[in-house]
């Protein structure tokens, strides 16, 4: 298990291989469909993304006591992101995306190219991820609905496993292709 | 019916942070058929940690709490408008509560209701019965899974699928590896035989209301779920995608008649956190058992 803290570099992360496991510590921001077009068409982010890490999830946080509470924080599907996301990565200088799912060969090629790499994060697993969140420093874009706002959390220790590295390996193309040859011996 | 919004607003609460029991040994059971030291026994050990987790903070075992489904069965003469009206209350005051993540979006402008409320949300279907009781089910089913739902038209030239069971069983394990692991697998499949475009999906939804253990009657069908089952497990897609021995836990099919000139197979697919659950409720609003 390999852990990745901030401030997240571009050689950090060309050290990972496809298949490691890795825990995040430090700053990571939400962001999904309403976000990533947002961006993508040329908006302004309302917070600083070079090196930073986006992550594709929709929580469900609650104000306690005027504070922030993260009741449910897993990942949601990232292919939704594809059309957007090598751009992104390239605008931003982003260093890793954090999702499910996979993405696609625009988005791997972006990794290769800037040093970005996709990490997997347990799919449902909201709990747990919900408990590595240390602190909610800020909500915004919060007019695009709770799910789709831009949540800052900083997170400590939070476990995914790298599908799509920094030298063009994707464990979804793997799997796909190999599914593919299985299922012509089922039908 | 006295505490009704009170008894669903706790439905609504044990479907979201607990797996019902039968879904939980299936669960288990995938978990130990993984290799140690793979990215699919870690997702599973991942998942087995998250269940324990959701349970004991009373919080959501996934953050798409979905859409939101209710299923009754009541007496002749059941005041519909007014369980309508308690499941409202009860969904706005769950979300209000972070048991419901604010799932309910205007398809036109993109606002979001901020309480599951809007045309469509919450679900509800209805069916009447000669008996006193008032059964209410409930599944929360996350967009992710709902993304990987498919309709097949037969024939398929594409996979050689013929309007008969072998070509249903095509349609449904190309289903599977379309789906890959963008469902959350390992997942759980309700199929429809039959139907048309609309009650078809509606069908394969409500076979997601039978216990994972159950046969089906049809000892054809109940072969065919067992067999689909078996075959998915060997595309070796796995727990997420990452590959694996575990990518089906179980596939319920039901038949609908269907017009001589369509046959539809229509195949709605559960994620991992099938969030399912009912109680039996006698007047005045005393919850006589839990379904799940």
């Amino acid at each position: 298990m390999i852990q990745l803290i901030e401030p997240y570099t571009e050689e950090k992360v060309r050290a990972l291989q496809m298949g490691d496991i890795v825990h995040v510590s430090g700053m990571v921001y939400t962001g999904r469909d309403a976000v990533h077009k947002f961006l993508h068409e040329g908006g302004t982010p309302p917070v600083d993304l070079r090196n930073q890490i986006i992550y594709h999830c929709g929580p469900v946080v609650i104000k306690e006591k005027r504070k922030w509470v993260v009741k449910a924080a897993g990942p949601t599907t990232s292919i939704r992101e594809e059309p957007y996301q090598a751009h992104l990565i390239e605008r931003f200088g982003l260093r890793a995306v954090i999702g499910k799912g996979g993405m696609g060969p625009k988005t791997l090629e972006a990794c290769a190219k800037f040093g970005c790499v996709y990490l997997h994060a347990i799919g449902g697993a909201a709990q747990v991820l919900a408990e590595c969140v240390t602190e909610v420093p800020g909500v915004y874009l919060e007019q695009f609905g709770s799910p789709e706002a831009i949540w800052a959390f900083r997170v400590k220790e939070f476990p995914a496993v790298v599908t799509m590295d920094a030298h063009g390996n994707s464990l979804h193309a793997a799997v796909l292709e190999q599914s593919k040859e299985q299922l012509k011996q089922l039908i | 019916m006295r505490n009704l919004r009170a008894n669903l607003l706790e439905l609504i609460r044990r479907t979201s942070a607990e797996l019902p029991d039968d879904v939980f040994r299936v669960v288990d059971r995938g978990g130990a058929e993984e290799q140690a030291g793979t990215a699919g026994k870690y997702a599973m050990d991942i998942i087995t940690k998250n269940i324990d987790l959701a349970k004991r903070k009373s919080q959501p075992l996934c953050q798409d709490t979905g859409s939101i489904l209710f299923f009754v069965k009541a007496p002749v003469g059941f005041d519909q408008m007014a369980f309508e009206a308690a499941a409202k209350a009860a969904v706005a005051e769950a979300t209000a509560k972070g048991y419901l993540r604010q799932n309910s979006v205007d398809s036109v402008t993109g606002k979001n209701s901020g309480n599951n409320l809007g045309p469509g949300s919450p679900s509800l279907h209805f069916h009447q019965h000669r008996g006193t009781q008032l059964e209410v089910r409930l599944i929360l089913k996350g967009g992710g899974c709902e993304n990987v739902g498919a309709q097949y038209s037969l024939p398929d030239t594409r996979l050689g699928a013929n309007r008969d069971l072998d070509g249903v069983r095509k349609a449904i394990l190309d289903a599977v590896v379309q789906a890959q692991g963008r469902g959350c697998s390992p997942g759980i499949l309700g199929v429809c035989i039959g139907g048309d475009r609309a009650t078809g999906y509606l069908f394969s939804k409500e076979q997601l209301l039978r216990t994972l253990q159950d046969v089906n009657p049809d000892p054809a069908l109940a072969a065919l779920e067992q067999e689909i089952v078996a075959s998915a497990n060997r595309l070796g897609i796995g727990p997420m995608g990452f590959g694996g021995k575990t990518t089906l836990l179980g596939c319920k099919i039901g038949v609908l008649n269907r017009l001589p000139a369509s046959f539809f197979v229509s195949i709605s697919y559960m994620c991992w956190a099938y969030r399912r659950q009912g109680f039996l409720l006698a007047d005045p609003g005393k919850i006589v058992k839990w379904l799940y």
